[in-house]
Parts: C-alpha cells; sequence; structure tokens
C-alpha cells in the first residue's frame, strides 16, 4: 500500500511534504488538489471519506491526513 | 418552505445542447496547470468533454429551436401554452424578459403568462415548483419550463476551476394535469448570507461591464479570470453541499412517507462527479441510482443539468414506463431545493443539437 508522502507527492511533485506543517498554507495544496487526494485516499485505503469531512484542516499535514484515515475506517 | 401538490405531472422533456463538442484534452493546454496535474483532476471531477454555444447565441435562440422542433412533430402546440416560464441566470437582455422574446418569435398567445426567474443551479426543481402552483389556478391547463444557460460565455478560459465544467444548454420540460392524482412533496431552503460563493461581480448595476472588468487578473492560484468572469468558491460549495442537500432529501422522503430504498432514481444537479459521489454516499445510496454522467458528456448547463440527466439516462423508461424520483438541485443564491415525484409515461424525452 503506498504511503501518505508519496500519494502527496504523486500530486505534486515538486514539493517536500515531510517538511512543511500546513500543505495550505505553504501552497503546496489548492482546494482542487484535495479532491485529487481524497479520491487517491479513497481508493488506496479502501473507504469514502464523508463529504463533510472534506475541510483543509483535516488534510493540512500528514499527522492531520492520518488521523482522518482513521477515523474514516482505513487500517494504517 | 415545504410545498405538496396533486393531480401534477411532467408530460415531456427536451434537451437542447449546442452541436459544438469541445474536449478537455485538447484545452488543458490553456490552463497554467502542468498537464499530468490536469488530468489527474479531470479523472476525478469527470471532465471529458462538454458543448458550447458559438457566436453571441442566447437562451432565448436554444429555446426557441426546441420549442419549434416540438411544434413542428405535432408534440406541442403553441396554442396549448398557457404560461412559459424561463429560469435562467444567463437573460439575452436586461430588458425584455427572455421569455417575452420566445413568446414573440414563436407567436404564442397574448394571453400566456410569461415570467423571467433567476435561478442557477436549483432552476429546475424551483421551476416545477412555480409551474405546479400555476396549475392549481383553473385557467391554466399546461405550462412550459424552460431551464437554460450560456455561461460559457461568462467562465474564463484561463480558469481551470470553472471552465472545463461548464456546458451550455436548454431544456423545455411540459407539466400539465394529471388525472392520476398523485401526491407530489417538495421542499425549497435558500441562504442569501452566502451568495459570495459562485458570483459574476461585474456586469449588472453594481458594478457595471467596462474595459477595466474585461481585464485578466491572476487569482492567486494559477487561474486567470476577469471581473466580467464567473467565479466560484470551490470549497465553499463543496463544503454547502455536503451539509445542507442531504437534510433536505431526508425531510423531503420523510414528509412523503418514503425511504431511499423506495426511490428508483435520485436526479441530482450535475456539478461534477467527484461531488455527486460523496453525495451518494453521505446518503447511502447505491451509485446506479445516482446518475453522474452529464459533466463529462455534456458539462454542467446549471439548471438544465437535471432535465439533461433525464433525458440522457432515462428516455425509455421514462417514455415506456415509470420511475419514483428524488431530485435536488443546489447552488448559486445560495439555495437548495428537492423534490420526490413520479415521472412517465412521458410523451417525448431526448436530446437534440442545435446546429
Amino acid at each position: 500500500m503506498k504511503a501518505i508522502p508519496d500519494i502527496l507527492k504523486e500530486i505534486r511533485p515538486e514539493f517536500d511534504f515531510a517538511a512543511s506543517n500546513d500543505f495550505f498554507s505553504d501552497g503546496m495544496l489548492d482546494s482542487f488538489d484535495l479532491m485529487t487526494l481524497v479520491s487517491t485516499l479513497d481508493k488506496t485505503f479502501g473507504i469514502s471519506i464523508q463529504g463533510t469531512d472534506i475541510l483543509p484542516e483535516n488534510f493540512q499535514n500528514i499527522v492531520a491526513i492520518e488521523s482522518l484515515l482513521r477515523r474514516s475506517g482505513a487500517k494504517l | 418552505m415545504k410545498f405538496t401538490f396533486r393531480g401534477k405531472k411532467i408530460s415531456g422533456v427536451l434537451t437542447v445542447v449546442p452541436a459544438n463538442e469541445k474536449l478537455f484534452i485538447e484545452e488543458m493546454r490553456n490552463f497554467n496547470f502542468p498537464e499530468g496535474r490536469s488530468l489527474k483532476l479531470a479523472e476525478v471531477m469527470g471532465y471529458k468533454k462538454r458543448r458550447q454555444v458559438t457566436g453571441n447565441v442566447c437562451v432565448s435562440d436554444l429555446a426557441v429551436f426546441g420549442l419549434k422542433s416540438l411544434f413542428d412533430r405535432g408534440l406541442l402546440k403553441p396554442e396549448e401554452i398557457d404560461a412559459l416560464l424561463v429560469f435562467s441566470i444567463c437573460p439575452d437582455h436586461f430588458v425584455p424578459s427572455t421569455s417575452n422574446i420566445i413568446q414573440g418569435k414563436l407567436g404564442l398567445r397574448h394571453d400566456a403568462v410569461c415570467l423571467d426567474i433567476n435561478q442557477a443551479c436549483a432552476g429546475f426543481v424551483i421551476g416545477l415548483i412555480q409551474a405546479f402552483m400555476l396549475l392549481d389556478q383553473p385557467a391554466f391547463r399546461k405550462v412550459v419550463l424552460v431551464n437554460g444557460d450560456v455561461l460559457s460565455r461568462r467562465a474564463s478560459p484561463k480558469d481551470r476551476n470553472i471552465f472545463p465544467l461548464i456546458g451550455d444548454a436548454a431544456t423545455i420540460t411540459v407539466l400539465e394535469r394529471d388525472p392520476a392524482d398523485e401526491t407530489i412533496h417538495a421542499e425549497v431552503r435558500m441562504d442569501g448570507s452566502r451568495s459570495d460563493a459562485l458570483l459574476v461581480p461585474a456586469g449588472g448595476f453594481r458594478q457595471p461591464s467596462c474595459a477595466e472588468t474585461a481585464i485578466m487578473k491572476d487569482a492567486g492560484d494559477n487561474n486567470f479570470r476577469a471581473d466580467d468572469h464567473l467565479r466560484m468558491d470551490g470549497t465553499a460549495i463543496f463544503n454547502f453541499v455536503q451539509l445542507e442537500v442531504p437534510p433536505l432529501i431526508d425531510s423531503v422522503l420523510g414528509a412523503a412517507g418514503l425511504t431511499t430504498d423506495q426511490i428508483d432514481y435520485f436526479l441530482f444537479h450535475q456539478p461534477n462527479r467527484f461531488m455527486l459521489q460523496k453525495l451518494a454516499d453521505k446518503l447511502k445510496i447505491p451509485h446506479a441510482r445516482v446518475p453522474m454522467n452529464v459533466v463529462e458528456n455534456f458539462g454542467n448547463s446549471g439548471g438544465a443539468s437535471i432535465p439533461t440527466a433525464i433525458s440522457f439516462n432515462l428516455a425509455d423508461q421514462a417514455k415506456n414506463g415509470r420511475f419514483r424520483a428524488c431530485l435536488a438541485g443546489f447552488g448559486g443564491g445560495l439555495a437548495w431545493a428537492a423534490m420526490q415525484l413520479g415521472i412517465g409515461p412521458l410523451e417525448f424525452c431526448e436530446i437534440i443539437d442545435f446546429p
């Protein structure tokens, strides 16, 4: 299974996501990248992240994404 | 507000789309994004091909073409039309009403009521409600509802957030009395405090169009648009739909004493595939009962997208049978509206090309 940093790197190869604590304020992801990210996470982890959870604060760094994935039923 | 109607039905749906088809794979090089990133987004959102008017084609042109087609084939008679409602955010002019322009071009009766109502993506459901209210009057026997927009003319070709999802279309829906006397339930909600989420800043009286409003500016997210162009806060709209639409649908189905299992098709406004998939998952509805392929085939045509979904996906069933549908439109205003009703058998249900 792909790791979260690898998934992020596929969407925006030009950035080092491990070095950021807020992908949105650092300009590494925009709202449309977020749609691509959610779709990839759904497929990779066999879940459906709830639409009401698709908020920037749930995707602002790797810890936040891991937390959301657990809440959404993913086995990390 | 909640609405209940008895003895009303949809008797025909015609979708008119411009013959001019645009392909995302050809248009994406106009956007200021790497092609790989655009292709990934296209797969998620369903950007593939869309229809766009050419020159100065307006909503009235598409509607007149469609209505003439119905008249020519004997599917509708001009003298039968008691009211013509146009739901659009793309008027031909500020004055006169687009409905009056259509009335004049087609020689409709002078006692036919012609009304324009500015509604965007919730315009089909709100239009049906308006039509059914008129049909509650004894003098009204047949109402024609036109939903149409040519919003590609107000979308920046350098805005990847908006341009690839916009499709132009007009739909003609004929409504009349139904001796079967079945009950239809509907509900409308609106929140003008969030009206900035979907906005064309210039072109009205608040900020008239001028040379300055036509200047393309960097929107700060690799997109370029002018104040004359449509802008959308994608995150705000997405969250609005996911938060507000499911409770509205629960309320309408609850009023009808129905569960989601008793609905054959959920016919939602067609903003993009991703949003509809998430909406279906939230409502725990199988994707097979939620058509979500209008954007990839025609583009998002605003209020015309639900009737387009019917005529593209369910024409045979609608003409030859009957199904129970839950409709939901949501968008600019903000406005969101839902309705449950039976659809079919229709006298016509098809898509035609405007040359």
